[in-house]
């Protein structure tokens, strides 16, 4: 069965959806992503939707379970690059995902994970004095 | 093996066709005083010429007087093609079809000339004369109605491509000054013209201006909120500004919820939020 690369990019995971996603291969991608950010420590997940032309209602819901689930696992989400047809289908579907950050590039997506681990660093180092 | 019979209106149509297609033109200049200065008299004398001619063709085939039989077919061609010409040409739909019903007083008047002495046969062929007449006029008037639906549809959708520009204000900020009443077919072409301008642009940065938008009800509402929402999901935030008071009224009343988009008065305010946003700043020299 297809599988969707992680590729791991200093404290980030990089998803890049190439394929047409279907619900076995969206099931399978929320796996190995929660399998991989607790085994490679990730700060970050950068979901790269540009190629996925069709959502359906599941598939943006495991969007959002996926991010979720990274959040419990203390790592930031950020989908990047959804096309115009893609969002429209989401906003119809009922589906505007709250809790997920969005960026429209790779480079922007980069940017908001790199700003969201630099706050959580700085927490982090706090937390470490107080102790 | 017998030949379909002609019909009698048909003879007489043939007989005196031309001193009929002469009182026709005449009654048809009485009517058309006022418009004389749209068609000329050739057009309007080719036009009757076709009429009649089609009529007698038809009628020296068909005996039937329904008209939508394939006898009549090449009749109702012509008088598909005259009522495009003469909507066209501004006439409306009542001068339209009195082309066809002015007939009736010439062809009446030979008919009497005909079949005077035989009052049962002048009353059937006059009855025969006047169905098929009505029929083909309001026949005229259908097709003048759907021409000029179909350019009521082109300018529809020439009004909806016109309305909706999104310009770009500064690298990476969009502005989509919304003017007009905003309805699901709008909402669509504007999400989708501004979902495809951020791609293009790489815009993260959207304003929305509902300053030309007359009347904001929970419809249109909901749908600034979609566009908003689908903006999102690409990555670009948006702020709605142009809220004028009525409008400001109006939508609390209502029990709108506008949630956690960014609103603003006027487009100035929302531009100025947008470059602090983006850290820039606009000072005098």
């Amino acid at each position: 069965m297809d599988r969707i690369p992680l590729l791991k990019i200093g404290d980030f995971l990089l998803v890049t959806v190439q394929v047409d996603m279907h619900d076995r291969l969206a099931v399978a991608l929320q796996d190995d992503l929660t399998e991989r950010i607790v085994t490679s420590r990730a700060r970050g997940v950068l979901i790269d939707i540009s190629a996925l032309d069709i959502v359906d209602s599941f598939i943006g819901r495991m969007l959002g379970n996926i991010a979720a689930m990274a959040r419990i696992l203390d790592a930031e989400t950020v989908v990047v690059g959804m096309q115009p047809s893609v969002a429209i289908t989401l906003v119809e579907l009922g589906l505007s995902l709250p809790g997920i950050r969005t960026a429209l590039n790779i480079d922007r997506g980069m940017d908001l994970l790199r700003a969201a681990a630099g706050e959580m660093g700085a927490t982090d180092s706090d937390g470490r004095e107080a102790v | 093996m017998m030949v379909v019979s002609t019909h009698p209106i048909s003879e007489v149509i043939q007989r005196h066709e031309n001193e009929l297609l002469a009182d026709w033109l005449r009654l048809q200049n009485q009517n058309l005083a006022s418009r004389r200065d749209r068609i000329s008299e050739s057009q309007l004398r080719a036009n009757s010429q076709d009429f009649v001619m089609g009529l007698r063709e038809a009628m020296s085939v068909s005996d039937s007087v329904d008209t939508t039989q394939p006898a009549w077919a090449r009749l109702r061609e012509i008088l598909a093609e005259f009522s495009k010409q003469r909507a066209a040409l501004g006439f409306s739909p009542a001068e339209t079809a009195t082309f066809v019903f002015s007939f009736k007083q010439a062809l009446f008047g030979k008919l009497r000339q005909e079949y005077g002495g035989d009052p049962a046969k002048f009353a059937e062929l006059t009855w025969a004369a006047t169905e098929i007449l009505d029929q083909l006029g309001l026949f005229t008037v259908q097709v003048y109605t759907k021409t000029r639906e179909s350019v009521i549809l082109r300018q529809q959708q020439e009004l909806l491509e016109l309305s909706t520009p999104v310009v770009e204000l500064w690298t990476g900020i969009l502005a989509l000054p919304l003017i007009g009443t905003l309805d699901s077919n709008r909402t669509q072409v504007v999400m989708q013209n501004l979902l495809e301008a951020i791609v293009a642009k790489e815009a993260d940065l959207a304003i929305i201006d509902i300053t030309g938008v007359p009347t904001v009800d929970t419809l249109v509402a909901q749908h600034l909120l979609k566009t908003v929402a689908a903006a999102r999901l690409m990555g670009a935030d948006c702020i709605i500004s142009g809220i004028r008071p009525q409008i400001a009224q109006t939508i609390i009343h209502l029990g709108v919820d506008l949630g956690a988009v960014i609103t603003k008065a006027t487009l100035a305010d929302a531009f100025r939020l947008a470059l602090k946003k983006k850290n820039l700043s606009i000072g005098t020299r």
